[in-house]
């Protein structure tokens, strides 16, 4: 799967969606200038869709835990949905699965931003 | 044993690479070749991808400092019932002690510094030494029990 990054409006929550390997030099920086671009142009309930991402490294934790600190400064939300077994292993191992706001489908995580 | 019999471990591959992020997916291509004529299962081949990205992107940013013209060595190969990668660059080299531990509070929201312990996660085995005229070479290696032959190996 081409490594891609989209971005869709439901009401006021931008869903940013993740395609393919979001790695060093490719995905994380596709990744990091569509959530940033998100909260520059005023985003303030951000939901990041990773149902169709096939590898994340540690760059594009990186750059993940980058957004969402950014996102937070900004009194931003920054949520997960979709996250495939692989890529919420990598975020379990390094204790970073109780950072983010993780939801299983699109209807719960729309419904948390209240 | 059996299945280890049936297909042979070929020998190493051994790649020259510049250091330029786009040979990862080459390297990737050259895993995965060697986990599918290993009979290796399609989990353990994408944690051993995993550890194997981090490893070249430490040795071409860390090592190499991103300069095309010096070059990440990488080997793929082992013994009947293990995939052993080593991978070597031309930098000046680590201490090892050094790297903060990931998992400590502090070091929680930091956008750097897991990939080490990822690389240490999801293989069995690693070490770091220096090489012969500098350096660091990184060897990483990957039992394959009967469960990850059969791909169903979690971290």
């Amino acid at each position: 799967m081409k490594t891609s990054v989209t971005a869709r409006d439901a009401g006021d929550i931008k869903i940013i969606e993740l395609h393919g390997k979001i790695t060093i030099g490719a995905g994380d920086l596709q990744m990091r200038e569509a959530i940033h671009s998100a909260i520059s142009g005023g985003a303030m309930k951000i939901l990041v869709d990773m149902k169709d991402v096939t590898t994340i490294d540690s760059s594009g934790v990186g750059e993940l835990v980058g957004c969402y600190t950014t996102a937070t400064h900004k009194g931003a939300k920054l949520k997960l949905q979709n996250l495939p077994p692989k890529i919420s292993d990598v975020l379990t191992v390094t204790q970073l699965i109780t950072v983010f706001d993780v939801f299983a489908n699109e209807k719960d995580a729309l419904a948390s931003f209240g | 044993m059996q299945l280890a019999m049936s297909n042979p471990p070929p020998g190493p591959i051994v790649l020259w690479l510049s250091s330029r992020y786009e040979n990862l997916e080459l390297a990737q291509a050259v895993l995965d070749h060697v986990c599918k004529v290993r009979g290796v299962g399609t989990d353990a081949e994408h944690w051993m991808g995993v550890a194997l990205r981090e490893a070249l992107a430490n040795a071409i940013k860390h090592g190499n400092r991103q300069d095309p013209a010096k070059r990440v060595y990488l080997s793929l190969g082992g013994a009947a019932n293990v995939i052993e990668i080593v991978v070597g660059d031309e930098g000046e080299g680590f201490e090892v002690a050094a790297i903060a531990d990931p998992l400590a509070p502090e070091n929680q929201m930091k956008t750097s510094g897991r990939g080490i312990f990822y690389m240490k996660t999801f293989m069995d085995e690693v070490t770091f030494s220096r090489g012969e005229n500098g350096g660091t070479i990184l060897s990483m290696k990957k039992k394959l029990d009967s469960d990850e032959k059969k791909g169903v190996h979690t971290p």
